[in-house]
């Protein structure tokens, strides 16, 4: 294995294990590995957006393409740092208002057809089908999604049937925050894995 | 019992590192099965003539690489073996050396993979939806040049490929945003195109109705999904060493949930009890 990469496994491990020792209590390793990470992570960032971002997609092409037009969105993100400046900082809302307006556009037609559409769409099923299981799977999906959206029904108040039905609509929502926090838990776990994993196997090398 | 409520929680997270550490130094290999979910994301790929295209997007970070990094890996073994091509391209900057680190491991497998003829690494881009949007319409002007620098017009692999229409699959290794809901909606309900899906377990839920209803051909769902995949290819790797750990952890989390219960009903009723006395 070649030096270097011996020294990046055990200074990934002297960070990990400094990033642990939080678990016992605040101390200055932890404190110096997370001003480490926050101070590359910002660098790393600056650089990645400068030669990725920066240079191919404006300076380049404005600089030696010669393609003038690119001015405007140039000016545009500079104006963006009007915000530092109070008396200037007026003049940040007008590029803040061309992004919000283009994002809102892109992904209102998104939302409407992925999200809404087909989703309303996927959920008209047949209660009754030739498998039972299908039936009772189909049966509990529309119950959870009427008895779901009479919850959050606030315009008339949740008494007599309207109630009923709401405080089952709670039972379903409990059972899919129950589900999520599972999965919340398996997802953490597999990240401690992973570097418990790192710290047996690739630097203590005690797994085969 | 109050002694129990009052559990110093560092001895939880002993247990929780040993629950994980025993058993990855002394694996059991625990049986597990493949969910649906996944074995059509499997499916799916298997029904792929060999030659066909497929864009994998990968867009996730260091942070969650236990989960997703073993998926993606498994992924492109399967892709591979299929001889099908693959284009890859990330919407975060920090998947482009994972998505290379995931290529060279598959690539030790099959060492007469071309770059640019088998596979293709096209590189990050700064944009999120819009980037999907623009690809929609131009894909090689939405990515004039690959990762190293090579104009996408010199690439064989690359020959043909214009819009959507031209790849045959979708795959989005997603570590947040923008990922899998972003690739559902901005990509697959307006262009209708094959997309499967790994995420981590912590969105996992959000993206199953998309199975559901179809958007999703496939979801690899965490370290679990990953695992799974990796014996549908039968390439044991990182997440199949995992699941005794986790399994293990996953069983001690609920004997702490159940004692802590247990605890703290019993001091409550133990309260009651002696309020109703005096």
């Amino acid at each position: 294995m070649p030096l270097w990469e011996t020294i990046g496994i055990w200074l990934g491990a002297f960070l990990t294990l400094c990033i642990f020792s939080f678990l016992y209590k605040d101390n200055p390793f932890y404190k110096l590995a997370e001003h480490i990470f926050v101070g590359i992570s910002a660098g790393y960032w600056a650089t990645l957006e400068y030669h990725n971002v920066f240079r191919p997609n404006l300076w380049d092409p404005l600089t030696r393409e010669g393609r003038l037009l690119l001015i405007v969105p140039f000016i545009m993100g500079l104006l963006l740092f009007s915000r530092f400046t109070k008396r200037f900082s007026w003049l940040s809302r007008w590029p803040m208002a061309l992004i919000i307006g283009i994002y809102a556009g892109i992904t209102i037609v998104g939302y409407g057809s992925g999200d809404l559409i087909l989703q309303i769409h996927a959920n008209l099923l047949p209660l009754w089908t030739d498998n039972w299981l299908t039936s009772l799977n189909n049966i509990l999906l529309t119950v959870g999604v009427i008895t779901g959206l009479i919850y959050f029904f606030f315009s008339k108040e949740h008494k007599g049937a309207l109630g009923a039905g709401a405080r089952i609509g709670i039972w379903f929502l409990m059972i899919s925050f129950g589900a999520s926090f599972g999965y919340t838990v398996m997802s953490r776990m597999s990240l401690l894995i992973g570097r418990v994993y790192f710290l047996l196997g690739t630097w203590l090398r005690l797994l085969e | 019992m109050e002694k129990l409520e009052r559990l110093d929680r560092r001895i939880i997270f002993i247990f929780i590192f040993l629950s994980i550490a025993i058993p990855l130094l002394l694996p059991v290999n625990l049986d597990f099965s493949v969910t649906p979910p996944v074995q059509s994301f499997y499916d799916a790929i298997e029904e792929l003539p060999a030659g066909s295209k497929v864009l994998v997007s990968c867009d996730y970070d260091p942070g969650s690489m236990p989960e997703l990094f073993p998926m993606n890996v498994a992924v492109f073994y399967h892709l591979m073996s299929r001889d099908l091509k693959v284009i890859t391209i990330q919407l975060w900057a920090t998947g482009t050396l994972l998505a290379e680190l995931a290529m060279a491991e598959v690539l030790e497998d099959f060492p007469d993979k071309e770059y640019g003829k088998d596979w293709v690494n096209l590189g990050f881009k700064e944009g999120r939806e819009v980037v999907m949007v623009s690809m929609g319409t131009n894909i090689p002007k939405t990515f004039p040049s690959d990762s190293r620098g090579n104009k996408v017009e010199d690439l064989p692999i690359m020959q043909g490929v214009n819009t959507y229409d031209d790849i045959a699959l979708f795959m989005n290794v997603s570590g947040g945003l923008p990922g899998t809901k972003e690739w559902v909606l901005q990509v697959q309900s307006r262009y209708h195109v094959k997309l499967g899906s790994g995420c981590t377990a912590v969105s996992a839920p959000e993206f199953y109705p998309y199975v559901q209803s179809g958007q999703l051909v496939g979801l690899l769902g965490g370290m679990k999904g990953a695992a799974e995949y990796e014996k549908l290819v039968q390439r044991p790797g990182t997440a199949q060493r995992g699941m005794d750990a986790q399994s293990v952890s996953h069983i001690v989390v609920f004997l702490f949930i159940l004692i802590g219960n247990i605890a703290y009903f019993s001091v409550k009723g133990a309260k009651k009890r002696l309020k109703a006395s005096r």
